[in-house]
This record gives structure tokens, sequence and C-alpha cells, in this order.
């Protein structure tokens, strides 16, 4: 296998009666296994190591956190080629990098560099304000942020294999966070409720394909894993959004815009697995030092808010 | 499959636990999602599912679940591992990051990530003759590999260049691969089977 050239999705020889890379199943089949755990920012080797040791199950490199892409403005794009090699030889974990909305060359550089997921994220400055990716070209599978479950099913079918609801990162608030998986679970129980002449027409509202809309209504659930993203900064916000339906969490400042990363990353891991164990979340949550300062999402004026780019 | 309905611990402290609480009771006996020593006294079997083998391996050890797996273990409790459950399960673990601790039992030496990237996860059929006539689709993501196998230790499958990808020992069963997301149960009917 190792030998193989693997370009995009189709079959390859390694010696094996013939076996196939960049599958639905495989592409998606990484995420199922990230599931009940954090995926944590970092933005160089160092920070990478101190999120595996403190148990992330991932981790996302980018080239500032967005509590600094937000204080200082600009455009962000994809990180510099020399760290994120730099942070894939520095863990055995995976690792996800991010590409600018409809960037898809920055998407061809991380396959290139051979990263895990890419997340093609509204984060990072959009470089197309119409197209996403199309995300079936990839071999690497993608995640993709929605804050709702239309936006959810569109980037399905531009073969996101994971999706995170977006929350407004680099704020530290979660409010957004809970809004955004509240929406998109409480639009998918809505459409198990639906009869099935009315799902024509939520399909038509959901401004998504009538087949994918039809499948949620019958299993009650995306096809795909849903992690939740964007504001988490506590042990409780973590196990919050774990009790909400979240299949896993990001972090992104809320871990190293801390006083002490390293044990917040620990406590936010073991939070997340005991996300009903009112009494393991108080012991995780004491004696963390400070939490990241953060922004109340009210007081981010519209034009500055991430959650609003991707459609 | 005959027999009492099973009750069969799947390992829940991060990972695809609940594919395999699924197909279990698909089958018609009960899983149970297992974070704590105390809950594993309820179950005839355990499953050790799919995920980070970095984080069971620190989780397991916070609560003394690790203690109490491996004192199950040493009890002759039936435990199967899929990929980071196999890993959890090998004496000897390669490319583990500093000071990673497996549970072991099984006398096998296991490299993670053995094929590479995520570029390099793929599908496939084995042929498996312990479970059945037909081939297994086999789905292997950054999975592990066994790279050497104790005198105890039976092959249960391989892929055509000889590397081990299936083992059992006694009552430990592992696969590097993910039964528990192809919708073929022979695996865990397999694994049932051997339940007492």
């Amino acid at each position: 296998m190792t030998d193989s050239t693997v370009l995009a999705s189709g079959s390859v020889s390694n010696g094996q009666t013939e076996s196939s890379v960049g599958t639905s199943r495989v592409k998606r089949g990484l995420a199922e296994m990230l599931k009940g755990g954090v995926i944590m920012d970092v933005v160089n080797a160092e920070q990478a190591k101190i999120a595996e040791d403190a148990g992330a199950t991932a981790v996302m490199a980018l080239e500032r956190v967005p509590a600094d892409i937000r204080a200082q403005g600009g455009v962000a794009r994809m990180s510099d080629p020399d760290l994120i090699d730099g942070i894939v030889a520095a863990v055995s974990i995976p690792v996800m990098a991010k590409a600018r909305i409809g960037h898809f060359v920055e998407a061809q550089v991380l396959q290139a560099l051979g990263v895990d997921y890419i997340d093609e994220s509204e984060v990072l400055s959009p470089a197309d304000y119409v197209n996403h990716i199309d995300k079936w070209d990839f071999t690497v599978p993608f995640v993709c942020g929605a804050t709702n479950l239309g936006e959810a099913l569109r980037r399905i079918t531009e073969g996101a294999a994971m999706i995170r609801s977006k929350g407004e990162a680099g704020t530290g608030d979660v409010s957004e966070a809970t809004k955004h998986i509240r929406t998109i679970k409480g639009e998918i129980r809505a459409l198990s409720s639906k009869s099935p002449d009315e799902l024509f027409v939520a399909a038509k509202e959901l401004q998504a394909p009538y087949d994918l809309v039809v499948e949620i209504a019958r299993t009650g659930k995306l096809p795909v894993v849903l992690f939740t993203a964007g504001g988490v900064a506590t042990p409780a916000d973590a196990a919050l959004m774990m009790q909400l339906g979240a299949d896993g969490v990001f972090v992104g400042s809320g871990i190293f815009k801390s006083g002490d990363p390293a044990k917040r990353a620990a406590a936010i891991v073991r939070a997340t697995t005991y996300f009903e164990d009112p009494a393991i979340i108080a012991e995780a949550s004491r004696g963390l030092g400070e939490a990241m300062v953060g922004i109340n999402v009210a007081d981010v004026p519209a034009p500055h808010r991430l959650a609003t780019r991707g459609w | 499959m005959g027999g009492s309905p099973r009750s069969v611990g799947v390992l829940a402290l991060q990972g695809d636990f609940r594919e395999h609480i699924a197909v279990v009771d698909g089958l018609g006996s009960t899983g149970i999602a297992v974070r704590k020593p105390e809950e594993l006294d309820r179950v005839d079997g355990l499953i050790i599912p799919g995920g980070e083998s970095t984080v069971m391996d620190k989780l397991s050890r916070l609560y003394g679940m690790a203690d109490a797996v491996k004192a199950k273990i040493a009890d002759g409790l039936p435990v199967y591992g899929t990929c980071a459950g196999l890993i959890m399960l090998a004496d000897t673990v390669l490319d583990a990051i500093t000071g990673q601790q497996s549970f072991g039992g099984l006398d096998v030496s296991v490299r993670r990530n053995a094929f590479g990237n995520q570029l390099d996860s793929f599908e496939t059929d084995l042929a498996i003759p312990a479970v059945g006539a037909d081939p297994l689709h086999a789905v292997f993501i950054r999975a592990p590999i066994v790279e050497t196998v104790g005198p105890k230790v039976e092959t249960l499958a391989a892929l055509d260049d000889g590397r081990v990808v299936a083992v059992r020992q006694g009552a430990l069963l592992g696969t590097s691969f993910h039964p528990e997301i192809t919708g073929d149960t022979r695996f865990h009917r397999f694994f049932l089977s051997t339940l007492g």
C-alpha cells in the first residue's frame, strides 16, 4: 500500500485482491473512529504534541487560531507546508488542516502533503463566494461547517464526509454552537415526523437533494458524523455539546488561549467521554486556571461573524 | 446462533462504540456501553471498538478501567478488539507514543498506522475460513498490522502479501479492520458464539 500511487478515489494494486482507496466508506469511516473525542486546533508541532499527550483524537493544523484571526484581521489562509509537515511528523494521531472555502488548490496541496482530513473552513477567508470545493474529486476526506440542516446536506452533496456545526469561532462564547447543533438536530427531528408526500416540499425548503432528505427522514440522522465547533472553552461546554447530541467536539482557541493548555485539554477530553456524569465534569473543571478571555457573540458586529461564511 | 441472549459490553471511552452496540443488539444480544470498572461485572464479553488507541489508553487509566479490563482478561473474559481495540489487546505496541500502554493479553506485536495516513486507508475482500466460505468485505482505516505472532496465537486472516490482520488466542480476538461498519455481521456472530 505504501508504494501505491494515490490521486483520486479508485482501485489500487497493493498485492491485494482488488482494494479501493478514497471510497465514501473509508472517508466517513475515519470520522466514525474520531467520535466521542476532541479535535484540537494547533499552530505548530509543540502544540500538536501537547494536544496528543492530553488525549486529542486528532489535531487541526492552522496558521493562527480563530481568536488571533479575529484580533489581527487580514486574510487568513492555509498554513505553510513546513508547519503542516512539522505537525504531521510530531504526532501519531490524525492531522487535519484547513483550506479556504472554494480554494480547491489549497486542498490539492494539503492532500499532497498527506494530511488525514481537510476542513473547508469559514474560519479562513473564503476564496470563492459562490462555489464550495467539489470534494468528490479528492481521496482525502473533508469536514465542512454548517449552521443548519440544509447547509449540512449541501456540503454532504458536494462530498463532505463529516459535518461540524459552526458556532462562532474564536469567541469562547458557546451560544452559537448551541444554536447550530440544536437547529440541525431539531430540523432532523422535524423531517422524521413528516409524511412521505411532505418530503418533496421539505427538500425544496432545505435546498437539498430529495433523496438525501428522504434518507434523513427515514434514519433520523445524518449519513455522516456530526461534531460541533465554535466557542467551546470549558469541560462543561464540551459536555453540553455532547448532551445536545454532538458526536464529538472541536476546540479551537479555547485550549491554547487559556492559562494552562495541557491541563485544560485533558479536562475537556475527560468531560467529553463522561459527558453524562456531572460529578466527573465537576472534577474535570477544577483548578484549570484562566479560561480564554472571550468575546460575547452579541458584541461581534455582523460583518465580522465567521458563521455566515458558507451557504 | 443458539443459546440465551448475552450481555456484551462495549468499551465506550471513545470511538465507534455505538456501531458495535447496534450490531450486537441486531444479533439478539444486548450491547452495553461500558465506561466504569463496575459496569464490567455485568457483561459476558467485551468489545473494544475502533478509535484512537492513545486516547483509549489515557482514559482507561484515569478511573481504574485499565486494571479492571486486565483483570477480566486474566479471568478469561472473551474480548474482541477492532483496529484500536486490537492495539489495546496486543502485548507489544510498535510506533506507540511515549508512555503509551495497552491492556495486553494477545501475544502479538502490533504496529500502529502500519499502512500510512488516511490516503492509504482502503477496503478489500478477505478470505476468513473461520467465519465462512464467502470472502468478508473489510475496511482498513489508518489500520494496524500484526507484525509478530506468538506460538499460541492463531492467525485467522492475512492480506495476499501475508501481513496478518486477524488473530485469536484463547478468548481473545482481534482484527485490524472494522466489521462493525460494513453490515456483514459474521465476525460479531463468530465472537458471540465464543461467549460462555
